[in-house]
């Protein structure tokens, strides 16, 4: 913490210009479903896994839209496909085949 | 955009602002922050341009910063106020303005939070009259002191003596300016030009001869935050917030910095040194940092004051870089001199051997 007690916190700006979009076209080609994500959460409040690891289906989708493709997958990894998270999306996306379709894509 | 509508939003972010006759109520802490501010703002409108400020002992705080830290109820600090402005029409004034943008901020909330609630403004005045015996009133125009600099601008580039251009390229100064966030952003048309359009600094730089930058985070906050200072553990995003404005201005390389709150300059300012300390980086010329200044402050180098009156020597970063740019003559040896020639000691130095 330096010699004050406190540090500067890492910076968290995104500049979008250097962010490479063409995965992310390729997947709104094959799901255009990905943009009609509002982010409310509903998905990740009633994912199983999620309550054990690291599983988030809105945290991925912002993650892929701000060009940090990495975060997305760890955010994805632990998910067991049991699709609770489709039935409850008020948007009628179908996460299972989204998660299936980005791990496609960018793995 | 049709020309007529673009007028008709800027018309909404305009203010009126009467000429004359205003209670003046000082800041709780802008006097040992930057103690020539105020002095000089009341010696600029009073001595210099001749209006009518009054101002007495008698006003205390507005309790903006206790209630921003919760400390003390809303209800708490509505009955401060009410005595502020009972204050006011005691002594016979309806235009009141204040020096403080937290105060600023608190008084428009207050006002605008009476004018929705009138069973809660009967209540304050109430309150007042249980404990102060003093009767209730509302300012007929409230005020920040740089709304009044702003107003008359240009008399004061009429008595200039310098201007905010370099004497030796004769190019203007690049200046970043700084609103206090309580001052439009929390009621953006209670201020001139609001948030989006900050036009009331920008004005001031434009007629002393200045240029203003447009940088990306021009409109972000300082970084001071009461619940973020106050608590030391906080500090860090305090920190980071002025260390990301600076990132953003960087690239502009702005000779100054002009600010109309308390807090922003000081911040800016302090914080200069704790970065250059926690990551070894200064942002103006020559390793040093970017002088800041308050309006009154600018103000006051634009009229020809001795820098020294004016308390430079109390800021962090050294303004000399820009008291030579401007052609401003000041003697070294005086810096440190108190106003019966007593030492009042040095600022210790970073230890990268910057600012």
């Amino acid at each position: 913490m330096g010699k004050f007690g406190f540090a500067l916190s890492p910076s968290s700006r995104i500049n979008l210009d250097e962010v490479d979009k063409v995965k992310f076209a390729k997947l709104v080609e094959i799901e255009p479903d990905v943009l009609k994500c509002m982010a409310c959460g509903s998905c990740t409040a009633s994912c199983t896994a999620g309550k054990f690891v690291k599983t988030s289906m809105r945290s991925a989708i912002l993650a892929l839209q701000n060009g940090k493709n990495e975060d997305a997958i760890n955010f994805l990894k632990g998910c067991l496909l049991c699709g609770k998270c489709t039935m409850v999306c008020p948007r009628a996306i179908n996460t299972r085949h989204l998660i299936i379709s980005i791990l496609k894509v960018y793995q | 955009m049709i020309y007529q509508g673009k007028q008709k939003i800027w018309s909404d972010y305009q203010k009126e602002i009467p000429d004359d006759h205003y209670f003046y109520v000082r800041s709780c802490i802008r006097q040992n922050l930057f103690p020539a501010s105020e002095k000089t703002f009341l010696d600029i409108t009073r001595n210099k341009l001749g209006k009518d400020f009054f101002e007495t002992e008698h006003h205390t705080t507005c309790g903006g910063i206790a209630y921003h830290c919760d400390a003390i109820p809303q209800e708490t600090s509505m009955t401060i106020i009410a005595r502020q402005f009972a204050l006011m029409h005691k002594y016979g004034y309806e235009n009141y303005v204040c020096s403080c943008i937290t105060s600023f901020g608190l008084y428009t909330e207050t006002l605008e939070t009476w004018h929705e609630f009138p069973e809660l403004e009967a209540k304050i005045a109430d309150n007042l009259w249980k404990t102060c015996k003093l009767e209730f009133a509302k300012p007929k125009y409230l005020a920040h002191a740089s709304d009044i600099i702003y107003k008359f601008r240009n008399l004061i580039a009429a008595q200039a003596k310098y201007k905010l251009i370099n004497k030796k390229t004769g190019q203007p100064l690049k200046v970043v300016e700084h609103i206090g966030c309580h001052y439009g952003k929390m009621f953006p048309s209670k201020s001139v030009g609001g948030a989006e359009y900050p036009y009331v600094l920008a004005g001031m730089i434009e007629a002393w001869g200045g240029e203003v930058i447009d940088y990306p985070e021009r409109r972000h906050c300082c970084g001071y935050g009461f619940r973020q200072y106050h608590v030391r553990s906080n500090r860090g995003y305090s920190l980071s917030n002025t260390h990301k404005k600076f990132e953003s201005m960087e690239p502009y390389k702005p000779d100054m910095i002009i600010t109309n709150c308390p807090g922003c300059p000081y911040f800016l300012d302090r914080w200069q040194y704790v970065i250059s300390e926690l990551e070894g980086k200064t942002y103006g010329e020559n390793g040093h940092g970017i002088p800041v200044f308050t309006y009154e402050e600018v103000a006051g180098l634009v009229m020809g004051y001795n820098p020294w009156d004016l308390g430079l020597q109390m800021h962090q970063v050294g303004p000399e870089p820009v008291l030579d740019k401007m052609g401003i003559p000041y003697n070294p040896e005086d810096k440190y001199k108190g106003p019966y020639g007593k030492d009042i000691g040095r600022p210790e130095l970073p230890s990268c051997g910057c600012l």
